[in-house]
């Protein structure tokens, strides 16, 4: 792994170069809060924020997407025929992803791009995007990425990996791909790869020990999927949800979505729309019957599988990078970490086999 | 409003302790600044989880409806007229509260706090009439009633209307409060100016719908957002759907809304939702003079026919 040192002189230079070659995404302040949008030339990302409200997922993930088009047109030769739209993927590059959120379209790659089944339009929007990460020297105390498998300085997922180390930063390139954006931008330093990696690591160390917010996942696995499914706390902890569905559109780990049919006149569209566990029509059968008919069974649905299904099936941690934003942003205060912890440390009265 | 604590949960504990009721719905202290969780208490001696403040903004009612068991509530104004407002519609029955009413003094709006502070939050303290918040090394204060939800700092009913203990003396009612200078302002727009302030509104708008579930008066089994058949609205970030789902919404509140501010607190875009709500708050005021959730006897305006209509396509 080669690391660079940019001056935070030469920055904006370096961004307007690769404005030539890539289409660039980054965090921008867009009212009250930061949001991922496409830089406009001369623009920079602002990398004041803490995080942005929602997770870059739908970068690679838009929350409307239209994958074919028909006619309903009887003159026409193609009526009915589904065709898929055609769009450009010309390669784009995102300035500023946390770590955390890097590693959660790892976490999403396993829904979209199976040995089975690949998706094509997240897989062609993820191969022509690149990923610059800015490492969190302040993590926020509803942070547990630690935890979560992740980490502030967490490189997994990221081409490149950006750390603020006040007057530069330093960049530390861990594919092609990133090598490649570093040629394009020009910022060249050099930099002794040992002495750099040392301050790095100082760095790092100073970041995790900020981090407060701690979950324990250890006992997730040994646990009985009905004993957890049975658990008494279910009623207490999903009380206060509303459904709202909040928590699964700003998950940046949160694949779920619908598949609908638009039609204008004899124009159709057919797109897919994110979904969420969280609404009842999400497993409402053709026969009316409803699996997951109260809100309780929808709250536990969206836990268990992050915090249980999961961790049983890929063997690899929880569905869950520890951003936070579900815990900011749930109007009601539910609270993942309170509830990680129910389900890790639930002794059933009596196991079931 | 913090001294409530104790007569709130001395009054939980003996309705629950006498059989009047089998749970008291309330809030438990939350896990961050400026939010706590509603939550349920079923025995005597866990009433100590129970706790108000200045955080307790979403409506407590909303968790009523259709609960068939004997509920004692906490109800705020607010709450307490969309109790009645349940009351009459059916959703719960009066037979089944105990209403521990709390005359209110207003909650701290999260949303303009957050806006005006760069770091984290991590503290936030009521000091007299002043609010003290710390985060990220650094401490700014605001006076109280700058930072109060924008519905509460314009509202005239913060005394329960309907209760069965009250947890302390009422409160001295705001006078003189200029309700709808906003809504008025936007109805002098011109069609096209109105047109781009709504696009303004509603452009960071995520569907998650959490504007609705909030709200008690959304109970429908099927809303029309999520209908299919037929399907009244498309389900896509297209503009012209999220309006459509806005205004409709809006619409399905006239007469019913009291400005409790849950929707626009619950927002986690922080968008101003209640905008569309209160012009129908406004134009019942002014043309049937009715306020919500204020009296159980009287029937709603949009389910009576009045001879004296103010539209002509009535009379
Ligand atoms: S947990 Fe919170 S954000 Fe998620 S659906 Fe329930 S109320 Fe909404
Ligand atoms: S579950 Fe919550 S904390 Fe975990 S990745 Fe999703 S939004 Fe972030
Ligand atoms: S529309 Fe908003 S302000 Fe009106 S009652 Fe519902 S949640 Fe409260
Ligand atoms: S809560 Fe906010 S973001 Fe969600 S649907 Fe309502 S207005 Fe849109």
């Amino acid at each position: 792994m080669n690391v660079i040192k940019i001056d935070k002189k030469t920055w904006t230079e370096g961004i307007g170069r690769l404005q030539g070659f890539y289409r660039l995404i980054g965090p921008v302040k867009d009212g009250d809060f930061y949001q991922f949008k496409a830089l406009e030339k001369g623009e920079s990302p602002d990398f004041s924020m803490l995080n942005t409200r929602l997770s870059p997922k739908s970068i690679i993930y838009p929350q409307s997407e239209v994958m074919f088009e028909y006619s309903l047109d009887e003159t026409r030769d193609d009526c009915h025929v589904i065709k898929e739209i055609q769009v450009e993927y010309s390669p784009q590059v995102v300035f500023g992803i946390r770590p955390c959120d890097a590693k959660a379209f790892l976490l999403v790659q396993r829904n979209f791009e199976t040995p089975e089944y690949k998706d094509p339009y997240w897989i062609r929007l993820y191969e022509t995007t690149a990923l610059i990460g800015l490492a969190c020297n302040t993590p926020c105390s509803t942070c547990f990425c630690v935890d979560a498998g992740s980490g502030p300085f967490n490189d997994a997922g990221l081409d490149i990996l950006l750390i603020d180390a006040g007057e530069y930063y330093y960049a530390r390139v861990n594919t092609a791909k990133g090598e490649k954006i570093l040629k394009d931008s020009g910022w060249s330093e050099e930099t002794e790869t040992k002495d750099a990696e040392l301050a790095i690591e100082n760095l790092k160390q100073a970041a995790e020990n900020r981090i407060t917010a701690r979950i324990s996942t250890d006992r997730l696995k040994e646990k009985g999927v009905p004993d957890l499914f049975n658990a008494p706390f279910w009623e207490d902890v999903a009380f206060a949800c509303i459904n709202c569905g909040t928590c699964t559109y700003v998950c940046p780990t949160c694949w779920c979505f619908d598949i609908q049919d638009e039609v204008r006149g004899t124009d159709g569209v057919r797109m897919r729309n994110w979904d969420s566990c969280m609404y009842p029509l999400f497993t409402l059968h053709g026969s009316g019957h409803n699996p997951r008919d109260a809100k309780t069974k929808r709250l536990r649905q969206r836990f268990m599988h992050k915090l249980k299904y999961y961790v049983d099936k890929y063997n690899d941690g929880i569905q869950c990078v520890g951003c936070g934003r579900c815990i900011n942003l749930c109007p009601v205060n539910i609270d993942i970490r309170k509830i990680c912890e129910a389900m890790n440390g639930f002794e059933p009265e009596q196991k079931s086999i | 409003m913090l001294s409530y604590n104790e007569k709130i949960r001395h009054i939980a504990k003996k309705i629950l302790a006498e059989g009047k009721v089998e749970i008291v719905i309330g809030y438990r202290r939350g896990t961050l600044p400026m939010i706590n969780e509603p939550c349920f208490i079923k025995h005597p001696e866990d009433v100590t989880r129970l706790i108000w403040d200045r955080h307790c903004g979403i409506n407590l009612t909303n968790y009523l409806t259709q609960r068939k068991e004997r509920i004692g509530i906490i109800a705020k104004g607010c709450d307490s007229r969309n109790i009645i407002t349940h009351i009459i519609e059916n959703k719960i029955k009066r037979e089944q509260l105990v209403i521990i009413g709390v005359p209110c003094k207003g909650m701290i709006d999260r949303h303009k706090i957050a806006s005006q502070f760069e770091e984290e939050i991590q503290k936030v303290k009521e000091d007299g009439d002043k609010i003290v918040v710390t985060g990220g090394g650094i401490e700014k204060i605001w006076k109280l009633s700058d930072v109060l939800q924008e519905n509460c700092i314009i509202c005239t009913h913060r005394n329960p209307v309907i209760y069965d203990e009250l947890v302390a003396e009422p409160v001295a009612e705001q006078k003189d409060v200029n309700r709808y200078e906003d809504i008025r302002r936007i109805e002098r727009l011109s069609p096209a100016e109105k047109a781009e302030f709504f696009d303004d509104l509603l452009a960071s708008c995520i569907r998650c719908y959490a504007c609705r579930n909030v709200c008690p008066l959304c109970y429908c089994d099927t809303c029309f957002v999520d209908g299919s058949q037929p399907q009244w609205v498309g389900k896509s970030q297209d503009p012209t759907d999220i309006r459509t789902f806005h205004f409709l919404r809006a619409f399905h509140c006239a007469g019913r809304c009291t400005d409790c501010g849950s929707c626009e607190r619950a927002c986690p875009m922080g968008i101003k939702v209640r905008t569309l709500t209160k012009k129908l708050e406004k134009d019942c005021l002014e043309l049937f003079n009715w306020e919500a959730g204020i009296d159980l006897e009287q029937r709603p305006p949009l389910t009576t026919y009045n001879p004296n209509d103010p539209d002509d396509t009535f009379r």
